[in-house]
């Protein structure tokens, strides 16, 4: 009986991958356990082994082959003098779509009544060339960039040097600046968090990569007690220069202790300043920022964003101010705000409502503190009407405060109260559709905005 | 609990102590004590707020250590920090201004008497939360490496401490990478109202490191020698790139742990018997006159002098002006 072998999910993030080679021809004889192929995710290289026993009946997908499907299948195993053509005819169906055409926006729809206009990044010259990046290798050119041109600079955290990083944001930093400065620690975030604080102290500035911010919970003392307030403890004399980053908010499928964001959380302590960008130049332009900051900088990244795509400038180099929030585009009816993830489902929002002929003012806070009221307030007093949308918890969120603002600043103006979109008031079920209604969907924003705008 | 049983077991002058050595010390003591006196006295007229650690009886654990030190070494230490910034050479006004929350102070009346900080004596705090300043200080120990300045850390941190994680997630490194850190155990005895046999499993710190690699010894810290003998060994084992070292100072707070400690976990006997049989200034104090290298007389002068210095800090911390109100809004962000 012919066995289909399927492409393989390899990460709790991973959708698709490359399928960079096989070890196996048609007609080998394979064993349980054998590696038989090898391949790429957007994190890493790996050796996938075969389950079953049998013969290479046919090799379905040739290596090299981008954009694989998880549950494609690549290849039929027949038992011996079984022909491949006996496997079940689904075997035969062609791969799926390479990445390019799953990523493309909703926007070609005809019909739609509202134009959509896009702003252009404010952040560097117009005109400047652009280049497509994945946020992952924004993120892994900034700290190359700002350690090359500072060498009180290294990076620390786990298994950020022979690994290759985790999430593979600092692949072959290691190679480059050495064991000096890229730092393998042992899993205790308590301790290495306050080496790296005291090293500040001492005229160094690290970069912490906390493989995920769950994780710096247990570094928490350090991070509030120790970096954000010697500063003001000791009168201006001391001061605190460092990054911490790594992974926020929902990966995909980990669970209660794996998923939350901490974005509220973090801004709400003086000291600290608070970044969570959502696009590769604002990952690349931000982190360089945040490494030459003279304070502590919490910066939150999105494993799920890692992989995604945008076009980051082509500048020697460039850096965002914190403050700024980003018009994404620019509307008429209503005010969307959001930040880091939040801003995916936002921006598919926004095209839904565009279809529907609602027209929204998309835009992206960046940094979380310092915070760009003025922006909000601005395009507030435009639309009239406002739905915040993040995917940390509702209470005492973001939303919440900027809801406050507004309503502090700008109550004349609404038209509506402002709703705050945010992920629901519940520990991360591990259940995949119990997790899916956690989380924030473009759905509950297209909602809400219904709602604000009274359609 | 102290090693020694009795006064005559000290250190007796050997050749290699000077008589200028001897006066500095006991000079340098006297100060923390007087000093510490008065800051309990203005707590008790209400000029000085909050928590207030005193640091009488433990005087010689820091002078002990600093005299050992050289320019660019560096120290941090927790809340009980008042003696640990006069030893390093800070203006007593300064502290004691700081204590009072006045514009004078170290951290212009920002940090009180448990954060405080100078970056021109390398005294890196005055930290708030138990156990906290030891990574912090491996930290400063990473720098110094990494910059290869040549530096040495002190890490100063109680038996209290000693039994936080973060203790031994340093320790673990710092041996790792070979730091330059002196993990400095001032083991008064008490951890807040918990004597050290009713919070600590093994009560003999100094081989707190043995897991980790790191060399540690007891050290009788009532015998201001002792403890400079003591710094001169760890200083130069971390200064050949060893790696730190661990010293458990025995000491013995004759206050309470803080200003509003009612003390009830023991006996004044236990408090009266230390500071008549082993109190560290007494000691020095009979060596100098023992040793035919001061009179009474010149103590005393030495007395009146300190006492002079501890009241115009103390005057300084009055009239020092509280902070203007926009400091509440600077040192936010640098």
């Amino acid at each position: 009986m012919a066995t289909e072998i399927l492409m393989p999910a390899l990460s709790p993030t991973m959708e698709e991958g490359t399928l960079a080679k096989w070890l196996v021809k048609e007609g080998d004889e394979v064993k349980s356990g054998q590696i038989i192929a090898e391949i790429e995710t957007d994190k890493a290289t790996m050796e996938f082994e075969a389950v079953d026993e049998g013969i290479v009946g046919k090799i379905l997908v040739a290596e090299g082959t981008a954009g694989v499907k998880v549950n494609t299948p690549i290849a039929i195993l027949v038992e011996e003098g079984e022909s491949a053509d006996a496997a079940p005819a689904a075997a035969a169906a062609p791969v799926a779509a390479p990445v390019a055409d799953a990523a493309a926006p909703v926007a070609a729809v005809a019909a739609a009544p509202v134009e959509v206009v896009s702003k252009a990044s404010p952040d560097w010259p117009e005109g400047t060339p652009m280049k497509t990046m994945t946020v992952r290798e924004a993120l892994r050119e900034a700290m190359a960039e700002e350690m090359r041109a500072d060498p009180t600079v290294y990076l620390m955290g786990e298994e950020v040097g022979e690994y290759q990083g985790a999430y593979k944001i600092s692949q072959g930093l290691l190679d480059e600046f050495g064991a000096k400065r890229v730092i393998d620690t042992p899993i205790t975030e308590y301790g290495f968090t306050g080496i790296a604080v005291g090293s500040a102290f001492g005229g160094l500035r690290p970069i912490v990569e906390f493989m995920t911010f769950n994780f710096a919970l247990q570094a928490v003392d350090h991070i509030i007690n120790s970096a954000a307030k010697t500063l003001y403890m000791s009168g201006g004399q001391m001061g605190c220069p460092i990054v911490f980053r790594g992974a926020n908010g929902a990966a995909a499928r980990v669970g209660a202790q794996h998923s939350q964001d901490f974005a509220a959380w973090y801004a709400q302590i003086p000291g600290l300043k608070v970044v969570m960008p959502y696009s590769a130049s604002d990952a690349k332009g931000l982190l360089k920022q945040a490494i030459r900051d003279p304070n502590p900088v919490i910066f939150l990244e999105n494993e799920i964003l890692y992989g995604r795509s945008f076009e980051v400038p082509v500048l020697d180099d460039f850096t965002i101010p914190f403050g700024k929030a980003r018009i994404w585009r620019e509307g008429t009816d209503v005010t969307l705000v959001s930040f880091g993830i939040g801003m995916a489902h936002t921006l598919e929002a926004a095209d839904k409502l565009a279809e529907m002929g609602i027209s929204a003012e998309v835009i992206d806070l960046r940094t979380l503190r310092p915070i760009d009221y003025d922006t909000v307030l601005a395009s507030v007093m435009k639309t009239n009407r406002c739905v915040t949308v993040e995917e940390g918890w509702p209470v005492a969120s973001i939303g919440n405060h900027l809801s406050a603002t507004i309503m502090e600043r700008a109550f004349d103006f609404l038209d509506a109260p402002v709703i705050n979109c945010t992920g629901k008031d519940v520990p991360m079920p591990y259940a995949a559709n119990l997790e899916k209604l956690a989380l924030i969907t473009p759905d509950e924003i297209v909602a809400a905005v219904k709602q604000v705008t009274y359609r | 609990m102290a090693t020694r049983k009795n006064p005559e077991t000290k250190s007796a002058p050997g050749a290699n102590v000077s008589k200028d050595e001897l006066l500095k010390y006991y000079r340098e003591m006297l100060l923390i004590r007087r000093f510490e006196e008065k800051a309990g006295q203005l707590y008790g007229m209400g000029l000085i707020g909050g928590f207030c650690h005193l640091y009488i009886g433990q005087e010689a654990v820091v002078v002990g250590l600093e005299a050992a030190t050289r320019e660019g070494d560096k120290r941090i230490t927790s809340y009980r920090d008042h003696g640990h910034m006069l030893a390093c050479g800070l203006d007593p006004k300064g502290v004691m201004a700081e204590l009072t929350g006045r514009e004078g102070g170290l951290s212009r009346g920002k940090g009180g008497s448990m954060h405080m900080f100078s970056k021109e004596k390398h005294f890196y705090g005055g930290h708030g939360i138990v156990g906290a300043q030891v990574p912090l200080g491996a930290g400063l120990a990473f720098a110094d490496k990494y910059l290869e300045n040549g530096g040495v850390t002190f890490a100063y941190f109680g038996d209290g401490a000693a039994n936080q994680g973060q203790i031994y997630e340093t320790f673990n490194m710092a041996a790792l990478w070979k730091l330059p850190v002196i993990f400095v155990i001032e083991n008064n005895q008490y951890a807040m109202g918990t004597a050290q046999r009713r919070s600590t499993s093994t009560p003999e710190l100094y081989t707190r490191g043995q897991a980790f690699g790191i060399p540690g010894e007891p050290v009788d810290g009532m015998d201001v020698l002792a403890v400079k003998a003591a710094s001169e060994k760890a200083i130069a084992h971390c200064r050949s790139g060893e790696g730190p070292y661990i010293l458990e100072v025995k000491t013995y707070r004759y206050r309470g742990h803080s200003m509003s400690d009612p003390a009830k976990y023991r006996s004044r006997e236990e408090v009266q018997k230390i500071r008549e049989e082993r109190d560290a200034i007494e000691h020095v104090r009979d060596l100098l006159l023992s040793g035919g290298h001061a009179t009474d007389d010149d103590l005393k002068a030495i007395d009146k002098e300190i006492k002079v210095i501890v009241n115009e800090a103390a005057e300084f911390s009055k009239e020092s002006p509280e902070p203007a109100l926009e400091e509440l809004w600077t040192d936010i962000y640098a």
